[in-house]
């Protein structure tokens, strides 16, 4: 599903080099988590692999079934079936969550080929899935984001991923800031979506989320490559001993 | 040529550039206005036009606001009016050219009002209008003279006079459409809103190739006015407005005003709060393109509080593009004994390019010790994290830019009070900035 190789990238803006050749591979049906010190390049990863400016890739390759997303807009990568759940969910003022959930699925279909969804079916598919997120009518009808809790926030994103059904997602640090009933609701959502055509690369610091969200393979990221892949194993490893050990032996 | 003149005249300003322009004016004797106009006359000469060495036109050149003749501008072909509030039930008054049209209004009837036209008005001694008609015009001229609006009491020949006594069930929409290429129109409105009456008053289409347009609102204690104005340029035009409101004790008076493209425009809000525990708004949302020429758009607004416990709201949203100019003066004055003010300004610029400007000069002015008063102003680009989070989401680049331009201008229309109205509003703009989106694409 997705294929990342030798991937080299730096700010646009001073040259700082970030990715150091990350490899990582993410076949249909499984989901692969990321842990990682802080400013090992997890979510530089994600922005560059969503299209965010401001990032110049140097080397490397990344591919969503076989097609090159390096070279496409974020809007044709999030058409091509990638999404990506912000770590830090941004808040628009005045515009209905629903307006946008609306303009989002629509653009994406359009982009596709596919025909727009109507009103009413729009508006029973956003109750049904809403439902389940414990996301009421007021959240739906409230500007994006403007107000929520960190909970509600992240909840909101799930929502999003839910409506627009990606082959891929990559979650951004999904449980920071979230206690232990909003992370169960955000994991019931996202276990939701696991499906045999879908893959989903979960970034986290804690081994607590993979507890809910049950990775088949645990990378770990440091200096802007990924150094050691294994098991679910791997991250309550993590959990006992730190980075320290890890990267020690790792060189 | 007219008494007027002679008055101008008699005062030294013979060959004036104000004469000049009077010269090229058939000004009305006046009914009951005659000794409103007379009095214009004189204050006029005094005042004479403003110059851009004027504190309050430092940022607005005055030169085609007091240019002898307006400069023509081509009457679009087919017809004219905003689909914006089609399907509201209303009360038409059609202007073509700034006079009235009978024979496209609706009849002057409206439950809980008395209306009449300024035109056909003018002709009787005396008028409930007399009393307001120059009045609050006179008032609003200290402590910042305002000479367009002299000039309109002095030459606006038609308008309507609206005096409300009770609670319409519908609101008086003034329609406003051109037929000479050429016209330089003066308008003038005059409302009285009696205790316990309440009117929505709707203002669309293009006045004339240059306009002066004031209204003056009387708004007596327990009184409510909704003032709710669309102008879409389209095309270029040229204009002033003046809008001077009296606000009496637990009155209510709300102004929005949204504007869409334009040459050269500037609107004044003078709003003097004399009774006790009212609430004043003024908004507006304005998308400049400086594409077609020059777009320069001014919100000049003074707002008074003379009395204790009362509410003012300043809320200006500019789009500004292609080498755009947007100006906001906006003074809270609170005057002595006016204890438990609540004034609030907020003025903002959106700027999607590097060539457009916003000039924004808040003021305070407190003589009272137990008050609340907030101004901001910001100028900025757009948020480059939202605009990635919306095409993250997969919302192409142009769509997800109308998104975050109505996200900026939300807080201006939450000025509108009326739901049905409000959404009409965001729709049409919405719609507009499609359009402007998909034209500016192909």
């Amino acid at each position: 599903m997705l294929e990342i190789k030798n991937l080299h990238a730096e700010l646009e803006e001073g040259g700082k080099k970030i990715l150091k050749g990350v490899d990582l591979t993410v076949p249909a049906g499984q989901v692969h988590a990321i842990m990682g010190p802080n400013g090992s390049g997890k979510s530089t990863l994600a922005y560059v692999l969503s299209g965010r400016d401001g990032y110049e890739v140097t080397e490397g390759s990344a591919s969503l079934e076989g097609e090159d997303l390096l070279e496409q807009e974020p809007e044709e990568r999030a058409a091509a079936g990638l999404f990506l759940a912000f770590q830090y969910p941004v808040e628009i003022p005045g515009v209905g969550n629903l307006t946008f959930l609306r303009t989002a699925v629509n653009a994406q279909r359009k982009a596709r080929g596919e025909e727009e969804l109507s009103s009413g079916d729009f508006l029973k598919l956003v109750r049904e899935k809403a439902k389940s997120l414990k996301i009421d009518a007021d959240m739906l009808k409230r500007p994006v984001n403007v107000g929520f809790s960190g909970g509600e926030k992240k909840r909101n994103e799930i929502l999003q991923m839910a409506m627009l059904e990606p082959r891929m997602a990559i979650l951004d640090e999904t449980d920071s800031g979230l206690d232990v009933d909003a992370m169960r609701l955000v994991s019931e959502g996202v276990n939701a979506l696991r499906a045999p055509d879908r893959a989903f690369l979960v970034i986290t610091h804690y081994q607590r989320l993979l507890d809910h969200i049950k990775p088949d393979v645990v990378h770990i990221m440091a200096e802007g490559r990924i150094v050691k892949s294994g098991g679910p194993e791997l991250a309550l490893e993590v959990e006992r001993n730190g980075y320290g050990d890890l990267l020690a032996e790792v060189g | 040529m007219t008494a007027a003149l002679d008055r101008i005249e008699a005062a030294g300003a013979v060959d004036s550039p104000l004469a000049r322009r009077l010269a090229a004016l058939d000004l009305p004797k006046g009914g009951f206005t005659a000794a409103a106009r007379a009095d214009a006359a004189d204050r006029l000469a005094l005042a004479g036009l403003p110059h851009a060495r004027d504190e309050y036109w430092r940022y607005t050149p005055p030169h085609a606001l007091n240019a002898e003749k307006a400069e023509p501008l081509p009457v679009p072909e087919g017809p004219q009016d905003a689909p914006l509030f089609e399907g509201v039930g209303q009360l038409r008054l059609v202007f073509v050219d700034g006079r009235f049209d009978a024979g496209a209004s609706d009849p002057l009837a409206l439950e809980g009002v008395e209306l009449d036209v300024l035109s056909r008005a003018d002709s009787q001694a005396d008028h409930w209008a007399g009393e307001i008609y120059g009045a609050l015009e006179t008032a609003g001229q200290n402590p910042v003279r305002r000479p367009h609006a002299i000039l309109n009491t002095l030459a606006a020949p038609d308008g309507v006079l609206i005096r409300v006594t009770g609670k319409p069930a519908r609101p008086i929409h003034l329609v406003y459409r051109r037929s000479d290429a050429g016209a330089d129109v003066y308008l003038r409105h005059v409302l009285r809103v009696e205790p316990g009456a309440e009117l929505t008053l709707l203002e669309t289409g293009m006045i004339g190739a240059r306009s002066n347009v004031v209204i003056e609102a009387d708004v007596a204690e327990t009184g409510r006015l909704h003032h709710i104005a669309a102008k879409r340029g389209g095309e270029p035009k040229t204009g002033i407005g003046h809008i001077f409101a009296r606000v009496g004790a637990n009155a209510l008076f709300k102004s929005f005003e949204l504007v869409v493209d334009g040459r050269m425009m500037r609107n004044e809000s003078v709003i003097d709060i004399v009774g006790d525990d009212s609430v004043a708004h003024v908004a507006s949302a304005v998308l400049g393109d400086g594409a077609d020429g020059r777009f320069h758009h001014d919100n000049t607004v003074f707002i008074t509080h003379g009395a204790e416990r009362c509410e003012s709201r300043q809320v200006f949203k500019k789009v500004l593009r292609n080498g755009a100019t947007g100006v906001f003066q906006g003074k809270i004055l609170v005057k002595p004994g006016a204890q438990k003010t609540d004034g609030y300004q907020i003025s903002q610029s959106l700027l999607l390019d590097g060539d457009s400007q916003f000039l924004a000069k808040p003021e305070l002015e407190i003589y009272a010790d137990d008050v609340k008063c907030s101004h901001g102003s910001t100028t900025g680009a757009l948020d480059e994290t939202a605009l990635f989070y919306l095409r993250s989401r997969g919302v192409p680049q142009a769509r997800a830019v109308v998104l975050l331009v109505l996200s900026f201008l939300a807080d201006a229309l939450e000025e509108v009070e009326d739901d049905d109205l409000r959404a009409r509003i965001s729709e049409r703009l919405e719609a507009w900035l499609i359009q402007r989106a998909q034209d500016s694409e192909a």
